[in-house]
């Protein structure tokens, strides 16, 4: 083969190289992403059925309920409120009155299952999807003193 | 005082950074002289000057938190009256302020070594590089006085300090920072090469000999960096997992993925002197993404453990920065790259057209991975929702990415430069392809889930690599008429060596990834003191709770014996696994200990989720085949890139440089110790 040739035989083999990968990047991408609704959204229908999406809010005050280790609770943006129920181990920092985001599925009765509870790493943060959820109902963050950020100084 | 001498000596710092990018730079380009000469000798003072002045403010900064002086800010609010003296070190870089002077300390670390260790260099280039370095110094120096100061002081100072995120009170606090670091900013010295090769012009073997060393070194440091915080997390978060695509883990992956690249596409410029526009690019692209991940990491746009606070000065700051460097660079690249010229041809079937095709894999993953980092941060800054991108995109990407890469690492080192022909390489392959597709067909008799298509190709991609070393030794170490000679052995270069070692490295992660995820065990139970559980073949007696107090936290402590399920009911326990569920006393956090049984076939893994109906608990219980082979893996590699640079072609100097190289070094003469004007029109 002349080099002009093999340039030629390289350009074709990398560009199909390439838009194989980008057609899987892109198709694996359209297919995982994760919505995230407040829970007056899932409220007014908006969420999809079917689909795995984020819910966060604050989790209700005495909504906690277990039973073994499934554990029932509501998640509130302070207008509309969504029961959750979940299985497993929830994250150290999950406490009635504070931030939460989970990710799962809405099922028929309206209710959440969730399939993953997720918490920050410092009880200091509000999730950022919780603080959204509780601006979008109209009620920002500000409210209980254990959701502001650090102050710069004590 | 301390914290004003470390103040100072910070400041004293930054004088003497902006000195080293411009007077040794100015001196490069003016007529040799004297006035030329006394410019650029004062490179390699400065940089030693500049890095004590960093070690010092560091120092200072260590020793305020070991001496827990409350009135300084930073130590009140990650420190604490009753935190261990371990970590109170730690401490010292557990904040935004200190992790950015440790960042500032490495990359001094590394502006020293250079000027230490670049005898070997014309004058030039490494005038050139301490300048480059210098200037990344003044940046981050100019960030670290100006948005982060780590010596401000708190008058009246409180009583106590706020202590440390517990997460971080962990011996893994005191090594993962450092080595990452290490890593990350070791990139700016390939990125210091590439710039001053550019300014130079010169892009030949010689420059690739000297630029690999380097690259390796901070490739193997990133590597360990990032095995020992997947190593963290596993142990730490509580949950078992040990790489969660989070933002900040692929803030580091990113810079590794290219740095791969540049380390395969260095030797290719250095035997063949091809690729030269690619390496350099690459070299710019590995440092672009470090700063793109202290960016993301820094300025607050994700929260995570690693973002200790949120100040939008910062993040506009580190943008500017990033634009600058990639900005310029670029621009450079663009003015300068037409004039690199192309190395020696090659065929379509060769080794370089193989590290060809795994460099595009590696930056494809690369893109693939920004792609699903930055995506749901653009959106969500656009005010066009929030969406999150998780693990399943990830896995899905990555696996077929990798697949042709694991294919390539046992064709590539076989395969001859320039041409090679493909029957001889399929016939040296034939006994590793077996070995591939055999274990392929063994798959089923490791998991109880049967043959599993994905667990299948894991296991013949990591059989495939050990099998291809194994081919590849042999080779060496048989004499023309076939014999097996040790002592051939000898022949080989360590980078041979080191480079075998790392393939290996991968081998054994791939192995152990493929097994954790088709055959591990996660169980979570409800069980009360005096109950017991079977998983996977062990039996897990809960015996009792009970109360611990620990130096600045109370605990739950769960004690657990562990046997087999088939050992007889009152044989010896065979561990006692004790996890703990603490309370941190000054910030009322609470924190999961799990507690691991290990050995290098699997980790026997409990944790404590929280207390259900009377003396219930929730916990968590997982068995997990082959787990430590991924960590295994890393060392491995890295221990590869470290071996690869003792060997002895590196330490050569340029006097004794030998112009036999495969591709015609263009100018294999030390260049005179200070340049003529119009350097590059001559070439």
């Amino acid at each position: 083969m002349k080099p002009r040739q093999r340039r030629i035989v390289w350009m074709i083999a990398g560009l199909l190289a390439l838009s194989v990968a980008t057609a899987l990047v892109l198709n694996a991408f359209r297919s995982n992403l994760v919505f995230f609704f407040t829970p007056s959204e899932v409220a007014q229908g908006k969420a999809p059925s079917g689909r795995v999406f984020r819910i966060g809010g604050l989790v209700g005050e005495g909504s906690v309920q277990r039973e073994g280790t499934t554990v029932r609770f509501t998640v509130t943006d302070n207008v509309h409120t969504i029961n959750v129920s979940y299985t497993g181990i929830l994250p150290d920092l999950f406490k009635e009155g504070r931030g939460v985001v989970a990710q799962g599925l809405v099922q028929g009765d309206g209710s959440f299952l969730a399939r993953e509870v997720l918490a920050k790493h410092d009880e200091n943060y509000m999730p950022p999807e919780a603080a959204e959820a509780l601006k979008r109902a109209g009620h920002p963050v500000g409210a209980p003193d254990q959701f502001k950020q650090k102050p710069a100084k004590p | 005082m301390i914290a004003e001498v470390g103040h100072f000596s910070l400041t004293l710092a930054l004088a003497l950074a902006l000195v080293l990018a411009i007077l040794p730079m100015a001196g490069s380009f003016l007529p040799a002289g004297a006035t030329a000469r006394a410019f650029t000798d004062t490179a390699r003072p400065l940089a030693v000057v500049l890095f004590g002045l960093v070690l010092l403010a560091f120092v200072s900064l260590g020793m305020l938190f070991l001496g827990n002086d409350f009135t300084v800010s930073l130590v009140a609010t990650h420190s604490n009256l009753s935190l261990p003296v371990a970590y109170r070190l730690a401490a010292t870089w557990g904040s935004h302020e200190g992790s950015m002077l440790l960042w500032v300390l490495m990359l001094n670390v590394w502006t020293a070594a250079v000027a230490a260790f670049s005898a070997s260099l014309p004058a030039v280039l490494r005038v050139r590089i301490l300048s480059v370095l210098g200037a990344i110094t003044t940046g981050f120096l100019l960030f670290l006085l100006f948005t982060s100061n780590p010596f401000e002081r708190l008058i009246p100072p409180p009583a106590d300090g706020r202590d440390l995120n517990p997460l971080l009170q962990d011996p893994g606090m005191v090594f993962h920072p450092p080595l990452l670091y290490m890593g990350y900013v070791g990139l700016s010295v390939a990125f210091a090469f590439a710039v001053a090769g550019l300014i130079g012009g010169r892009f030949d073997a010689a420059w690739a000999r000297w630029a690999r060393p380097w690259t390796t070194v901070a490739w193997a440091f990133l590597t360990l960096g990032i095995a020992l915080g997947s190593f963290w997390a596993y142990y730490e978060l509580g949950w078992g997992g040990w790489w969660f695509w989070d933002p900040v883990e692929n803030a580091s992956f990113m810079p590794w993925l290219v740095a791969t690249a540049l380390i395969h596409s260095l030797a290719v410029t250095e035997k063949r002197g091809a690729f030269r526009s690619w390496t350099v690019l690459l070299a710019i692209l590995g440092f672009s993404l470090s700063l793109l991940g202290t960016f993301l990491v820094r300025s607050g746009v994700l929260t995570s453990v690693h973002a200790f606070a949120t100040d939008p000065t910062r993040g506009v700051f580190i943008l500017i920065f990033l634009a600058l460097v990639i900005g310029g660079s670029l621009l450079l690249y663009a003015w300068r790259a037409p004039a690199l010229g192309s190395g020696t041809g090659f065929a379509l079937i060769s080794r370089e057209s193989m590290l060809l095709a795994n460099n595009v894999v590696l930056v494809v993953a690369m893109a693939a991975v920004l792609l699903g980092t930055l995506y749901p941060l653009a959106l969500d800054t656009l005010g066009m929702g929030k969406i999150s991108v998780g693990p399943p995109y990830f896995e899905a990407v990555f696996y077929p990415l990798m697949a042709p890469a694991m294919f390539l690492m046992v064709v590539g080192p076989l395969a001859r430069w320039k041409e090679a022909p493909l029957p001889d390489i399929a016939r040296r392959l034939r006994w590793a392809l077996a070995v591939a597709i055999a274990a392929a067909l063994l798959q089923p008799l490791t998991t109880d889930a049967g043959f599993r298509p994905l667990a299948a190709s894991g296991l013949a991609f990591g059989l495939w690599i050990v099998a291809g070393v194994v081919v590849a030794l042999l080779d060496v170490l048989r004499d023309s008429n076939g014999r097996l000679r040790p002592s051939r052995a000898r022949l080989h270069p360590a980078s041979v060596w080191g480079m075998q070692l790392a393939h290996l490295g991968v081998a054994v992660f791939v192995i152990g990834v493929t097994l954790v995820k088709s055959s591990e065990t996660e169980r979570e139970l409800k069980l009360a003191p005096g109950q017991s559980v079977e998983v996977s073949g062990w039996r897990i007696d809960f015996k009792d709770l009970r109360t611990v107090t620990g130096p600045n936290y109370d605990a739950m402590r769960g004690r657990f014996e562990l046997r087999r399920a088939t050992d007889a009911a009152d044989a010896p326990a065979r561990a006692m696994m004790q996890p703990e569920k603490r309370v941190y006393r000054a910030q009322r956090m609470p924190m999961t200990e799990a507690a691991i049984n290990r050995s290098l076939w699997r980790d026997i893994y409990i944790s404590m989720g929280e207390p259900l109906s009377g003396s219930d608990w929730a916990i968590r219980v997982h068995v997990k085949p082959f787990i430590n082979w991924i960590w295994l893996g890393c060392v491995m590699m890295a221990l590869g890139g470290l071996v690869a640079v003792a060997d002895r072609r590196y330490r050569r100097r340029l006097a004794t440089e030998d112009s036999s190289q495969a591709a015609p070094a263009r100018d294999p003469s030390p260049l005179p110790s200070t340049p003529v004007a119009g350097d590059f029109a001559a070439r």
